[in-house]
Protein backbone atom coordinates (compact mmCIF):
# COMPACT_ATOMS: atom_id res chain seq x y z
CA UNK A 1 0.00 0.00 0.00
CA UNK A 2 1.42 3.69 -1.14
CA UNK A 3 1.90 5.42 2.18
CA UNK A 4 1.39 8.63 0.11
CA UNK A 5 -2.65 7.59 0.16
CA UNK A 6 -2.87 8.34 3.62
CA UNK A 7 0.04 11.29 4.39
CA UNK A 8 -1.62 13.13 1.23
CA UNK A 9 -4.95 13.57 2.20
CA UNK A 10 -3.97 13.79 6.20
CA UNK A 11 -1.63 16.68 5.06
CA UNK A 12 -4.00 18.37 2.79
CA UNK A 13 -7.48 18.51 4.53
CA UNK A 14 -5.76 19.21 7.73
CA UNK A 15 -3.50 21.89 6.15
CA UNK A 16 -6.56 23.33 4.90
CA UNK A 17 -8.29 23.15 8.15
CA UNK A 18 -5.07 24.90 10.00
CA UNK A 19 -4.95 27.61 7.19
CA UNK A 20 -9.15 28.20 7.21
CA UNK A 21 -8.74 28.28 11.20
CA UNK A 22 -5.80 30.88 11.22
CA UNK A 23 -7.71 32.96 8.62
CA UNK A 24 -10.70 32.91 11.01
CA UNK A 25 -8.47 33.30 14.06
CA UNK A 26 -6.79 36.50 12.33
CA UNK A 27 -9.67 37.73 11.26
CA UNK A 28 -11.54 37.62 14.61
CA UNK A 29 -8.92 40.21 15.77
CA UNK A 30 -8.57 42.19 12.90
CA UNK A 31 -12.07 43.08 12.53
CA UNK A 32 -13.17 43.04 15.63
CA UNK A 33 -16.19 45.72 16.54
CA UNK A 34 -16.09 47.39 19.91
CA UNK A 35 -19.28 47.01 21.47
CA UNK A 36 -20.19 49.32 24.28
CA UNK A 37 -19.87 47.28 27.88
CA UNK A 38 -23.54 49.39 28.84
CA UNK A 39 -25.49 47.41 25.77
CA UNK A 40 -25.74 43.88 27.43
CA UNK A 41 -26.62 45.68 30.73
CA UNK A 42 -29.56 47.50 28.97
CA UNK A 43 -30.59 44.38 27.06
CA UNK A 44 -31.12 42.26 30.12
CA UNK A 45 -33.46 44.88 32.06
CA UNK A 46 -35.51 45.43 28.95
CA UNK A 47 -38.74 42.38 28.34
CA UNK A 48 -37.38 41.32 25.46
CA UNK A 49 -40.55 40.49 23.19
CA UNK A 50 -38.76 42.43 20.40
CA UNK A 51 -42.57 44.54 19.92
CA UNK A 52 -41.06 47.60 18.50
CA UNK A 53 -43.20 49.29 20.31
CA UNK A 54 -40.07 51.76 20.84
CA UNK A 55 -39.97 52.59 17.65
CA UNK A 56 -36.51 50.54 17.12
CA UNK A 57 -35.86 47.20 15.06
CA UNK A 58 -36.52 45.28 18.52
CA UNK A 59 -35.15 45.26 21.85
CA UNK A 60 -31.56 44.64 20.92
CA UNK A 61 -31.70 47.83 18.44
CA UNK A 62 -33.24 50.11 21.14
CA UNK A 63 -30.55 48.96 23.93
CA UNK A 64 -27.91 50.19 21.65
CA UNK A 65 -29.66 53.25 20.82
CA UNK A 66 -30.14 53.99 24.73
CA UNK A 67 -26.29 53.53 24.81
CA UNK A 68 -25.68 55.87 22.16
CA UNK A 69 -27.58 58.21 23.75
CA UNK A 70 -30.04 58.74 20.48
CA UNK A 71 -32.83 57.21 22.48
CA UNK A 72 -33.94 58.20 25.53
CA UNK A 73 -33.92 55.78 29.01
CA UNK A 74 -37.85 55.79 29.64
CA UNK A 75 -38.15 54.54 25.41
CA UNK A 76 -39.46 51.38 26.27
CA UNK A 77 -43.25 51.65 26.66
CA UNK A 78 -43.77 48.05 27.55
CA UNK A 79 -41.52 48.18 30.50
CA UNK A 80 -42.36 51.61 32.19
CA UNK A 81 -41.41 53.24 34.78
CA UNK A 82 -39.22 50.43 36.24
CA UNK A 83 -37.29 49.75 33.46
CA UNK A 84 -37.02 53.23 32.89
CA UNK A 85 -35.60 53.48 36.01
CA UNK A 86 -33.05 50.84 35.94
CA UNK A 87 -31.80 51.90 32.39
CA UNK A 88 -31.68 55.26 33.93
CA UNK A 89 -28.98 54.00 37.02
CA UNK A 90 -27.05 52.13 34.64
CA UNK A 91 -26.54 55.18 32.07
CA UNK A 92 -26.25 57.44 35.34
CA UNK A 93 -28.93 59.64 34.26
CA UNK A 94 -31.71 60.93 35.86
CA UNK A 95 -35.00 59.22 34.87
CA UNK A 96 -37.39 61.52 33.58
CA UNK A 97 -40.89 61.09 34.37
CA UNK A 98 -42.57 58.79 31.52
CA UNK A 99 -46.53 58.79 31.50
CA UNK A 100 -48.15 55.36 31.24
CA UNK A 101 -50.02 55.10 27.86
CA UNK A 102 -52.80 52.52 26.56
CA UNK A 103 -54.38 52.06 23.33
CA UNK A 104 -57.70 52.84 22.88
CA UNK A 105 -60.23 52.18 20.15
CA UNK A 106 -62.11 54.99 19.11
CA UNK A 107 -64.97 53.44 18.04
CA UNK A 108 -68.33 51.73 19.95
CA UNK A 109 -70.34 51.19 17.09
CA UNK A 110 -71.25 47.37 17.88
CA UNK A 111 -74.06 45.59 16.55
CA UNK A 112 -76.72 46.57 17.99
CA UNK A 113 -75.95 50.65 16.90
CA UNK A 114 -74.57 50.24 13.86
CA UNK A 115 -75.83 49.81 10.48
CA UNK A 116 -74.23 47.67 7.52
CA UNK A 117 -74.16 47.89 4.06
CA UNK A 118 -73.96 44.84 2.92
CA UNK A 119 -73.01 41.30 4.95
CA UNK A 120 -69.32 39.98 4.41
CA UNK A 121 -68.30 36.36 4.37
CA UNK A 122 -64.98 36.66 2.99
CA UNK A 123 -61.56 36.54 5.10
CA UNK A 124 -61.72 37.30 8.76
CA UNK A 125 -59.46 39.99 8.33
CA UNK A 126 -60.46 43.90 8.29
CA UNK A 127 -57.39 44.79 5.89
CA UNK A 128 -59.16 42.19 3.80
CA UNK A 129 -62.78 43.50 4.29
CA UNK A 130 -61.92 47.32 4.05
CA UNK A 131 -60.51 46.36 0.93
CA UNK A 132 -64.11 45.58 0.01
CA UNK A 133 -66.02 48.88 -0.31
CA UNK A 134 -64.31 50.43 3.00
CA UNK A 135 -65.81 47.28 5.04
CA UNK A 136 -69.64 46.06 5.69
CA UNK A 137 -70.10 48.76 8.10
CA UNK A 138 -72.08 52.17 6.98
CA UNK A 139 -69.55 53.96 8.48
CA UNK A 140 -66.72 54.07 6.60
CA UNK A 141 -64.86 54.88 10.06
CA UNK A 142 -65.79 52.62 12.37
CA UNK A 143 -64.56 48.75 13.80
CA UNK A 144 -64.95 46.13 11.46
CA UNK A 145 -64.70 43.46 14.37
CA UNK A 146 -62.74 41.00 12.32
CA UNK A 147 -59.66 40.94 14.65
CA UNK A 148 -56.75 41.90 12.90
CA UNK A 149 -55.51 44.08 16.14
CA UNK A 150 -56.34 41.04 18.06
CA UNK A 151 -54.23 38.89 16.27
CA UNK A 152 -51.55 41.80 16.09
CA UNK A 153 -51.49 42.13 19.91
CA UNK A 154 -48.71 40.07 21.40
CA UNK A 155 -49.80 40.49 24.94
CA UNK A 156 -53.57 39.38 24.59
CA UNK A 157 -54.81 42.37 25.67
CA UNK A 158 -57.04 42.98 22.77
CA UNK A 159 -60.35 41.25 22.20
CA UNK A 160 -63.40 41.84 19.83
CA UNK A 161 -66.75 42.25 22.02
CA UNK A 162 -70.05 42.63 19.81
CA UNK A 163 -68.75 43.60 17.18
CA UNK A 164 -66.31 45.95 17.91
CA UNK A 165 -62.35 45.64 19.40
CA UNK A 166 -61.89 46.37 23.10
CA UNK A 167 -58.66 47.07 24.95
CA UNK A 168 -58.22 45.77 28.48
CA UNK A 169 -55.89 48.61 29.81
CA UNK A 170 -54.85 46.72 31.94
CA UNK A 171 -52.91 44.51 30.15
CA UNK A 172 -51.81 46.83 27.46
CA UNK A 173 -48.34 47.92 27.72
CA UNK A 174 -48.97 50.63 24.52
CA UNK A 175 -46.27 48.69 22.34
CA UNK A 176 -48.53 50.08 19.38
CA UNK A 177 -48.46 46.64 17.29
CA UNK A 178 -52.18 47.24 16.99
CA UNK A 179 -52.04 51.13 15.81
CA UNK A 180 -49.85 49.78 13.02
CA UNK A 181 -52.26 46.73 12.74
CA UNK A 182 -55.74 48.50 11.90
CA UNK A 183 -56.31 49.40 8.66
CA UNK A 184 -59.32 52.11 9.88
CA UNK A 185 -56.35 53.92 12.14
CA UNK A 186 -58.67 53.96 15.01
CA UNK A 187 -56.73 52.79 17.52
CA UNK A 188 -54.68 55.65 19.28
CA UNK A 189 -52.30 55.41 22.54
CA UNK A 190 -53.88 57.66 25.37
CA UNK A 191 -52.99 58.36 28.57
CA UNK A 192 -53.58 55.63 30.82
CA UNK A 193 -55.37 58.09 33.45
CA UNK A 194 -57.70 59.98 31.32
CA UNK A 195 -60.88 58.50 31.22
CA UNK A 196 -62.10 60.87 29.40
CA UNK A 197 -62.26 59.83 25.36
CA UNK A 198 -63.98 60.35 22.25
CA UNK A 199 -64.89 57.10 21.11
CA UNK A 200 -65.54 58.01 17.72
CA UNK A 201 -63.25 58.83 14.68
CA UNK A 202 -66.02 59.13 12.27
CA UNK A 203 -65.12 62.61 9.96
CA UNK A 204 -68.44 62.78 8.15
CA UNK A 205 -71.46 65.22 8.82
CA UNK A 206 -73.84 65.21 11.57
CA UNK A 207 -76.48 63.78 9.09
CA UNK A 208 -74.00 61.17 7.84
CA UNK A 209 -73.22 59.77 11.01
CA UNK A 210 -77.15 59.83 12.53
CA UNK A 211 -77.94 57.39 9.79
CA UNK A 212 -74.78 55.10 10.32
CA UNK A 213 -74.59 55.29 14.37
CA UNK A 214 -76.90 55.99 17.09
CA UNK A 215 -73.57 56.83 19.08
CA UNK A 216 -71.24 58.66 16.66
CA UNK A 217 -69.64 61.60 17.23
CA UNK A 218 -72.40 64.46 15.20
CA UNK A 219 -69.77 67.59 15.48
CA UNK A 220 -72.40 69.45 17.78
CA UNK A 221 -69.93 71.25 19.46
CA UNK A 222 -71.48 70.71 22.51
CA UNK A 223 -68.66 69.44 24.26
CA UNK A 224 -66.61 72.51 23.38
CA UNK A 225 -68.91 75.49 24.82
CA UNK A 226 -69.39 73.34 27.67
CA UNK A 227 -66.12 72.57 28.24
CA UNK A 228 -64.34 75.26 30.90
CA UNK A 229 -60.91 74.49 30.20
CA UNK A 230 -60.73 74.75 26.46
CA UNK A 231 -59.75 70.87 26.25
CA UNK A 232 -62.60 70.10 23.81
CA UNK A 233 -62.12 71.17 19.80
CA UNK A 234 -64.05 69.95 17.18
CA UNK A 235 -62.78 69.48 13.57
CA UNK A 236 -64.04 67.86 10.73
CA UNK A 237 -67.07 67.08 12.72
CA UNK A 238 -65.25 65.38 15.37
CA UNK A 239 -64.56 66.03 18.58
CA UNK A 240 -60.92 65.42 19.99
CA UNK A 241 -59.84 65.53 23.49
CA UNK A 242 -56.49 67.68 24.24
CA UNK A 243 -55.02 65.19 27.14
CA UNK A 244 -52.63 67.94 28.67
CA UNK A 245 -55.60 70.46 29.43
CA UNK A 246 -58.91 67.83 30.62
CA UNK A 247 -59.31 67.87 34.00
CA UNK A 248 -61.72 64.91 34.09
CA UNK A 249 -64.47 67.01 35.33
CA UNK A 250 -66.67 64.85 32.52
CA UNK A 251 -69.04 67.73 31.26
CA UNK A 252 -68.60 66.80 27.79
CA UNK A 253 -69.20 63.20 28.55
CA UNK A 254 -73.11 64.55 30.52
CA UNK A 255 -73.58 67.22 28.02
CA UNK A 256 -73.28 64.88 24.23
CA UNK A 257 -76.24 63.80 22.76
CA UNK A 258 -74.99 60.92 21.11
CA UNK A 259 -73.06 59.68 24.19
CA UNK A 260 -70.18 59.35 22.10
CA UNK A 261 -67.84 60.82 24.43
CA UNK A 262 -66.87 58.06 27.27
CA UNK A 263 -65.55 58.93 31.02
CA UNK B 1 -25.57 31.34 -24.50
CA UNK B 2 -23.91 28.19 -22.46
CA UNK B 3 -23.82 30.57 -19.49
CA UNK B 4 -27.53 31.59 -20.01
CA UNK B 5 -28.81 28.20 -20.42
CA UNK B 6 -27.11 27.08 -17.26
CA UNK B 7 -28.43 30.44 -15.11
CA UNK B 8 -32.10 30.10 -15.75
CA UNK B 9 -31.18 25.89 -15.50
CA UNK B 10 -30.57 26.68 -12.07
CA UNK B 11 -33.42 29.19 -11.38
CA UNK B 12 -36.14 27.29 -12.98
CA UNK B 13 -35.52 24.00 -14.34
CA UNK B 14 -33.51 22.32 -12.02
CA UNK B 15 -34.97 24.52 -8.72
CA UNK B 16 -33.02 23.96 -5.65
CA UNK B 17 -35.77 23.41 -3.31
CA UNK B 18 -38.91 22.68 -5.57
CA UNK B 19 -36.93 20.33 -7.67
CA UNK B 20 -33.88 18.81 -6.42
CA UNK B 21 -35.61 19.20 -2.61
CA UNK B 22 -32.77 20.81 -0.79
CA UNK B 23 -32.78 23.56 1.91
CA UNK B 24 -36.41 22.55 2.26
CA UNK B 25 -35.05 23.63 6.37
CA UNK B 26 -35.19 27.07 5.65
CA UNK B 27 -37.47 26.89 3.09
CA UNK B 28 -40.11 26.23 5.98
CA UNK B 29 -38.44 27.85 8.70
CA UNK B 30 -37.81 31.36 7.01
CA UNK B 31 -40.94 31.73 5.40
CA UNK B 32 -43.46 33.28 7.39
CA UNK B 33 -43.03 36.85 6.21
CA UNK B 34 -41.69 38.18 3.01
CA UNK B 35 -39.83 40.28 4.17
CA UNK B 36 -37.60 37.97 6.06
CA UNK B 37 -37.72 35.25 3.24
CA UNK B 38 -36.20 38.39 0.88
CA UNK B 39 -33.41 38.53 3.13
CA UNK B 40 -32.66 34.81 4.04
CA UNK B 41 -32.48 34.72 -0.13
CA UNK B 42 -30.29 37.96 0.03
CA UNK B 43 -27.62 36.36 2.14
CA UNK B 44 -27.86 32.97 0.55
CA UNK B 45 -27.30 34.16 -3.13
CA UNK B 46 -24.22 36.00 -1.39
CA UNK B 47 -22.89 33.01 0.08
CA UNK B 48 -23.95 30.51 -3.21
CA UNK B 49 -21.66 32.33 -5.13
CA UNK B 50 -18.62 32.87 -2.87
CA UNK B 51 -18.82 29.18 -2.14
CA UNK B 52 -19.28 28.28 -5.73
CA UNK B 53 -15.99 30.38 -6.76
CA UNK B 54 -14.00 29.08 -3.03
CA UNK B 55 -14.69 25.32 -3.99
CA UNK B 56 -14.11 25.47 -7.31
CA UNK B 57 -10.52 26.51 -6.35
CA UNK B 58 -9.63 24.64 -3.59
CA UNK B 59 -11.29 21.04 -5.52
CA UNK B 60 -9.29 22.00 -8.48
CA UNK B 61 -6.22 23.26 -7.49
CA UNK B 62 -5.44 21.26 -4.19
CA UNK B 63 -7.77 17.91 -4.59
CA UNK B 64 -7.75 16.56 -7.53
CA UNK B 65 -4.10 17.58 -7.21
CA UNK B 66 -3.14 15.39 -4.66
CA UNK B 67 -5.61 12.41 -6.51
CA UNK B 68 -7.86 12.66 -3.02
CA UNK B 69 -11.41 14.19 -4.68
CA UNK B 70 -12.75 11.53 -2.81
CA UNK B 71 -12.56 14.02 -0.06
CA UNK B 72 -14.92 16.86 -1.86
CA UNK B 73 -17.33 16.26 1.00
CA UNK B 74 -15.13 17.00 3.87
CA UNK B 75 -13.19 19.61 1.98
CA UNK B 76 -16.39 21.03 1.21
CA UNK B 77 -18.49 21.67 4.30
CA UNK B 78 -14.91 22.85 5.96
CA UNK B 79 -14.59 25.50 3.11
CA UNK B 80 -18.43 26.87 3.55
CA UNK B 81 -18.46 26.15 7.75
CA UNK B 82 -15.34 28.97 7.10
CA UNK B 83 -15.82 31.21 4.49
CA UNK B 84 -19.81 31.82 5.97
CA UNK B 85 -17.95 33.07 9.72
CA UNK B 86 -15.63 35.01 7.83
CA UNK B 87 -18.12 37.22 5.39
CA UNK B 88 -20.02 37.35 8.64
CA UNK B 89 -16.93 39.15 10.57
CA UNK B 90 -16.22 41.13 7.55
CA UNK B 91 -19.65 42.30 6.81
CA UNK B 92 -20.15 43.29 10.77
CA UNK B 93 -17.11 45.49 10.73
CA UNK B 94 -17.18 47.17 7.34
CA UNK B 95 -21.35 47.39 6.86
CA UNK B 96 -22.98 47.37 9.49
CA UNK B 97 -26.46 48.10 7.67
CA UNK B 98 -25.91 44.82 5.67
CA UNK B 99 -25.26 42.97 8.70
CA UNK B 100 -28.28 43.86 10.35
CA UNK B 101 -30.49 43.03 7.17
CA UNK B 102 -28.60 39.48 6.97
CA UNK B 103 -28.29 39.62 10.39
CA UNK B 104 -29.72 36.01 11.91
CA UNK B 105 -29.78 34.49 8.20
CA UNK B 106 -26.08 34.02 8.09
CA UNK B 107 -25.21 31.44 10.84
CA UNK B 108 -28.36 29.69 9.33
CA UNK B 109 -26.80 29.32 5.93
CA UNK B 110 -23.83 26.99 7.13
CA UNK B 111 -26.09 24.43 7.63
CA UNK B 112 -28.10 24.99 4.32
CA UNK B 113 -27.80 21.87 2.41
CA UNK B 114 -28.53 23.68 -0.94
CA UNK B 115 -25.08 25.33 -0.57
CA UNK B 116 -23.37 22.51 -0.28
CA UNK B 117 -25.46 21.02 -2.92
CA UNK B 118 -24.75 23.54 -5.58
CA UNK B 119 -20.94 22.96 -5.27
CA UNK B 120 -21.56 19.63 -5.33
CA UNK B 121 -23.43 19.79 -8.48
CA UNK B 122 -20.80 22.06 -10.17
CA UNK B 123 -18.03 19.68 -9.40
CA UNK B 124 -20.38 16.86 -10.99
CA UNK B 125 -21.64 19.05 -14.48
CA UNK B 126 -17.65 19.72 -14.73
CA UNK B 127 -18.29 23.40 -14.54
CA UNK B 128 -15.78 25.86 -14.76
CA UNK B 129 -14.88 28.88 -13.07
CA UNK B 130 -17.47 31.29 -14.21
CA UNK B 131 -19.87 28.93 -15.07
CA UNK B 132 -19.61 27.70 -11.62
CA UNK B 133 -20.32 30.74 -10.45
CA UNK B 134 -23.75 31.26 -12.85
CA UNK B 135 -24.74 28.40 -11.26
CA UNK B 136 -24.21 28.88 -7.99
CA UNK B 137 -25.87 32.59 -8.64
CA UNK B 138 -28.65 31.20 -10.65
CA UNK B 139 -29.14 28.31 -8.09
CA UNK B 140 -29.97 30.88 -5.73
CA UNK B 141 -31.86 32.97 -7.44
CA UNK B 142 -34.33 29.97 -7.60
CA UNK B 143 -33.81 29.43 -3.55
CA UNK B 144 -35.02 32.82 -3.48
CA UNK B 145 -37.49 32.87 -5.89
CA UNK B 146 -39.17 29.69 -4.37
CA UNK B 147 -38.88 30.90 -1.12
CA UNK B 148 -40.03 34.31 -1.37
CA UNK B 149 -43.09 33.05 -3.37
CA UNK B 150 -43.98 30.45 -1.02
CA UNK B 151 -43.60 33.32 1.80
CA UNK B 152 -46.66 34.89 0.00
CA UNK B 153 -48.54 32.10 0.11
CA UNK B 154 -47.90 31.65 3.63
CA UNK B 155 -49.30 35.33 4.47
CA UNK B 156 -52.06 34.66 2.48
CA UNK B 157 -52.93 31.56 3.84
CA UNK B 158 -52.72 32.95 7.82
CA UNK B 159 -55.38 35.40 7.15
CA UNK B 160 -57.68 32.75 6.03
CA UNK B 161 -59.73 30.57 7.79
CA UNK B 162 -58.27 27.23 7.61
CA UNK B 163 -59.46 23.76 8.55
CA UNK B 164 -58.33 23.74 12.11
CA UNK B 165 -57.09 19.69 10.97
CA UNK B 166 -54.29 20.79 8.78
CA UNK B 167 -53.66 24.44 10.49
CA UNK B 168 -50.39 25.85 10.43
CA UNK B 169 -47.82 23.53 9.55
CA UNK B 170 -49.68 20.72 7.74
CA UNK B 171 -51.26 23.27 5.44
CA UNK B 172 -47.60 24.47 4.78
CA UNK B 173 -46.45 21.59 3.81
CA UNK B 174 -49.70 20.95 1.42
CA UNK B 175 -48.70 24.30 -0.50
CA UNK B 176 -45.34 23.30 -0.84
CA UNK B 177 -45.84 20.10 -2.21
CA UNK B 178 -48.87 21.89 -5.35
CA UNK B 179 -45.66 24.69 -5.91
CA UNK B 180 -43.57 21.89 -6.51
CA UNK B 181 -45.85 20.29 -9.12
CA UNK B 182 -46.11 23.62 -10.80
CA UNK B 183 -42.54 23.99 -11.18
CA UNK B 184 -42.33 20.54 -12.57
CA UNK B 185 -43.79 22.65 -15.57
CA UNK B 186 -40.76 24.40 -16.29
CA UNK B 187 -39.04 20.76 -16.44
CA UNK B 188 -39.26 21.07 -20.56
CA UNK B 189 -38.30 24.24 -20.88
CA UNK B 190 -35.01 23.36 -21.66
Amino acid sequence: MDINSIIAPVLSIGGLGIIFGGILGFAAQKFKVKQDPKIPLIRECLPGANCGGCGFAGCDAFAQSVAEKKAKVNGCPVGGAAVAEKIANIMGIENTASVKMTAFVKCKGNCTVSNSKYEYYGINDCKMESALANGSKSCSYGCLGDGTCVKACNFGALSIVDGVAYVDSTKCTACGQCVSACPKNLIELVPFENKVRVACNSKDNGKTVKANCSVGCIGCKLCERNCEFNAVTVENFLAKIDYSKCTQCGVCAEKCPAKAIIK
Amino acid sequence: MNLLVIFFAAIFVNNFVLSKFLGICPFLGVSKKVETAAGMSLAVTFVMAMASAATYLVYNFILVKFNIPYLYNIAFILIIASLVQFIEMFIKKSSPTLYQALGVYLPLITTNCAVLGVTVSNMQDNYNFIESIVNGVGAALGFGLAIILFAGIRERIERNNILSAVKGFPIALISAGLMSIAFLGFSGLL
